[in-house]
């Protein structure tokens, strides 16, 4: 971390291909937002691009990662962690930032989440969560809320929804947070906590979008959508807005949610005992 | 009857309709969810009678048909590409379990690098599962295989699952006319699953795929499996005949286009089969005897109705729309093996990969292919394999390297590689 760095103000451009522009997300979709949050963060962090890993599964989240002018690695749906754990454990130097999907990090590749948080490796996991399965159309993921409509749910969906936060803490995860979009600098700031802390850091940006789940189930327009989240943060936005059904029904807490400074990061302390190991002989 | 426009997507999900499908775990991926979002909103609008769950993966989701099927339920699913790749430990499994379902498979080629266009590698990973495999070239061939493969999947002497394969975007997203027969023709020619002993029933428990076999048990059972599969080539001709009883349509295990007169055969699967036709036509147009043979079932491979119309021609070709690394074409791989030791087999049997990620074959590189085969039929001598690729769309790799800053080597080197190896850019 250079200090000359910090003082630059942060221009987003910088850390963006920009030979790959347009980008493909469509307009007033919520992964746009967490993106900047993200290079933001990295931008106050001063981490050098060379030495930014950002891995990202399949989806609208897991291809926000292309856009990243660092070393990007775009696996396959659902195994961005696992992916990540083996580089986090040859390349130990690296800032290793995954980018997942509700359904990227939840569904297919739920069995990931669970290990990364138990081992405590220092990664960060964003989870991008609109709710749905936007790559490919809108269908129903272990988020959607009650009674959404998705292409597979054409009645509503029954099944019942993960707390993903929740699931990353009981998992072991030594860092979780929430955050919503309309909250840039907030979100900003939680995901620069979770890249400073050293273990799993799990990072629920709740992300909308607009153009398949928001039009299907009448949420508004992209602002409507992100102004109606509820933050934690900033009650009166969601207390004052207009739409009769908000984003989120469900009064999800924001903001840090877990913080354990205490248990050891799991990489060092591999490292320690193999030394340990090879003094005894 | 009656006839409508719809997508090979639509297609598949009538056939699952008409077949009156009780269960369908179901996970989307491109170029495939059209398919269970259209049985979706059938069910939700009661046109269905389905039980319809999305499951978290394709893993669960062939896991969950391979279960409801063996405990006699009749089930249907669909994937694609990396979504079969993922259920591949339970594409064997459930075939072993001798589950008898079907499965749609939307071809797309297989990352990486990353593509949602089509071509064959994905399916004929699936190759040696024990899954069937039906090749379906046109959206009625889609819909009428579906109801074709539950006959074949649930005699007693298969019981295999089978997949029905039609290609991503040229036939998945393509409207075709198509005719959907009536639900009481279907129910005469799919009547309902008797699953015989595997039956679940709570008062006569029994247990299914629970011992770990020693090598002379597990050889027989996968003996058996194999065997099963050979019978398919019996139950599925009869299928067919009986299917053309009841709805006019023939269907073979191969399809035979101006084959007769042939001397020279191309060999294509799937739906880019119809370009081939479509070159077949052009060829003859201008006096060269070609014909196209499209086999429709790959597995069980029908080799000898193969090896029996590729008797006495003069060279034939076989356009792989995969590629098997370090070895080339797989079709060209079985065509050939079906061939080994036939005294009439043709003397030249020439290998193309193209079509990769749903590259375009042009009518050109077809009378390309045309004039390489004729040319070696003339000098008996098969050429080395070819790759379909050309010099404009080399140098359209050549800019985007540019962009992504990719050092090659010197342009000698490089025409090394094309010039001098055994395989060639076309
Ligand atoms: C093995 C496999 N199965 C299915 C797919 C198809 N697929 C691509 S993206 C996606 C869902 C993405 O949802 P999410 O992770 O929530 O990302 P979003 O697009 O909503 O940002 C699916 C099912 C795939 N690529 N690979
Ligand atoms: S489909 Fe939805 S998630 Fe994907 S880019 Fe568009 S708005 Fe965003
Ligand atoms: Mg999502």
């Amino acid at each position: 971390m250079t200090d000359a760095k910090q003082q630059t103000p942060f221009d987003v451009l910088q850390y963006l291909r920009q030979e790959l522009m347009p980008h493909f997300l469509c307009p007033g979709c919520g992964h746009g937002i967490a993106l900047r949050a993200l290079l933001w963060a990295v931008h106050e962090l001063g981490i050098e691009k060379d030495n930014l890993a950002i891995v990202s599964g399949i989806g609208c989240a897991g291809r926000t990662g292309a856009y990243i002018d660092a070393n990007t690695f775009h696996t396959t749906h659902g195994r961005p962690l696992a992916f990540a754990t083996g580089l986090k454990l040859a390349r130990p130097d690296l800032e290793v930032i995954v980018i997942t999907g509700d359904g990227d990090c939840l569904a297919i590749g739920g069995n990931h989440l669970i290990h990364a948080a138990r081992r405590n490796l220092d990664i960060t996991c964003l989870m991008l969560n609109n709710e749905v399965y936007g790559m490919t159309g809108g269908q129903v993921s272990p988020t959607t809320s009650e009674d959404r409509y998705t292409t597979t749910t054409p009645l509503g969906n029954t099944e019942a929804v993960f707390d993903a936060c929740k699931l990353a803490e009981g998992a072991g995860a030594t860092f979780v947070g929430r955050e919503v979009t309309v909250q840039t600098p907030t979100l900003k700031n939680l995901i620069l906590g979770g890249i400073a802390h050293d273990g799993f850091a799990f990072i629920e940006v709740i992300s909308d979008c607009t153009e398949i789940y928001g039009r299907k189930n009448d949420l508004g327009s992209s602002a409507e959508m992100i102004l109606s989240q509820k933050s934690a943060m900033r009650p009166e936005t969601f207390e004052n807005n207009i739409i009769d059904r908000p984003f989120r029904p469900n009064a999800l807490p924001t903001g840090v949610l877990a913080h354990d400074k205490t248990r050891p990061e799991y990489g060092a302390a591999y490292r320690a005992s193999i030394k340990a190991q090879q003094t005894k002989k | 009857m009656r006839r409508e426009l719809m997508t090979g997507n639509a297609a598949a999900a009538w056939g699952a309709r008409l077949a009156r499908a009780d269960y369908l775990p179901a996970f989307p991926i491109t170029p495939q969810t059209e398919i269970i979002e259209t049985v979706a909103q059938w069910i939700d609008a009661g046109e269905m009678n389905c039980r319809m769950v999305m499951m978290e993966s394709e893993h669960s989701m062939i896991t969950a048909a391979g279960a409801a099927a063996a405990t006699g339920v009749r089930v249907f699913t669909a994937t694609s590409s990396q979504g079969l790749l993922y259920g591949m430990e339970m594409l064997y499994t459930v075939a072993g379990w001798r589950a008898p379902f079907v499965m749609a498979n939307v071809s797309r080629g297989l990352a990486a690098p990353i593509t949602l266009e089509p071509d064959h590698n994905d399916i004929l990973a699936a190759r040696d599962s024990g899954f069937l495999q039906i090749h379906c070239a046109t959206c009625q061939e889609v819909l009428d295989a579906s109801l074709i493969a539950y006959r074949v999947a649930e005699d007693a002497r298969v019981r295999l699952p089978v997949i029905v394969n039609l290609d991503g975007f040229y036939l998945s997203f393509t409207r075709e006319p198509v005719d959907i027969p009536s639900q009481d023709e279907v129910d005469a020619f799919v009547p309902p699953f008797d699953a015989g002993p595997t039956r679940f029933r709570a008062g006569k428990p029994m247990s299914q795929a629970v011992a770990v076999l020693g090598g002379t048990p597990y050889s027989y059972f996968r003996y058996e499996t194999h065997l099963a599969a050979r019978a398919a080539l019996e139950v599925y001709a009869e299928a067919t005949d009986a299917f053309e009883r009841q709805f006019g349509r023939r269907y073979g295990a191969l399809d035979a286009y101006r084959c007769d007169d042939a001397d020279i055969i191309f060999v294509m699967m799937g739906s880019f089969a119809t370009k081939a036709k479509d070159a077949v036509n052009k060829l003859r147009a201008i006096g060269e005897r070609v014909g196209l043979l499209r086999p429709i079932l790959l597995r069980p491979f029908p080799d000898t109705a193969i090896r029996q119309l590729l008797a006495g021609k003069k060279a034939v070709a076989v356009i792989d729309q995969n590629i098997s690394m370090g070895m080339g074409g797989v079709l060209h791989g079985e065509v050939s093996a079906a061939l080994n030791g036939s005294k009439d087999a043709p003397p030249v049997l020439a290998s193309f990969v193209g079509g990769l990620g749903g590259r375009d074959i042009s009518a050109e590189e077809f009378f390309e292919i045309a004039a390489e085969t004729r040319r070696a039929a003339e000098n008996g001598e098969t050429p080395p394999p070819r790759l379909l690729f050309t010099e404009s769309e080399l140098r359209e790799i050549r800019k985007l390297q540019a962009i992504a800053h990719v050092e090659h080597g010197s342009d000698e080197a490089e025409g090394n590689r094309n010039g001098e190896g055994e395989e060639r850019h076309a």
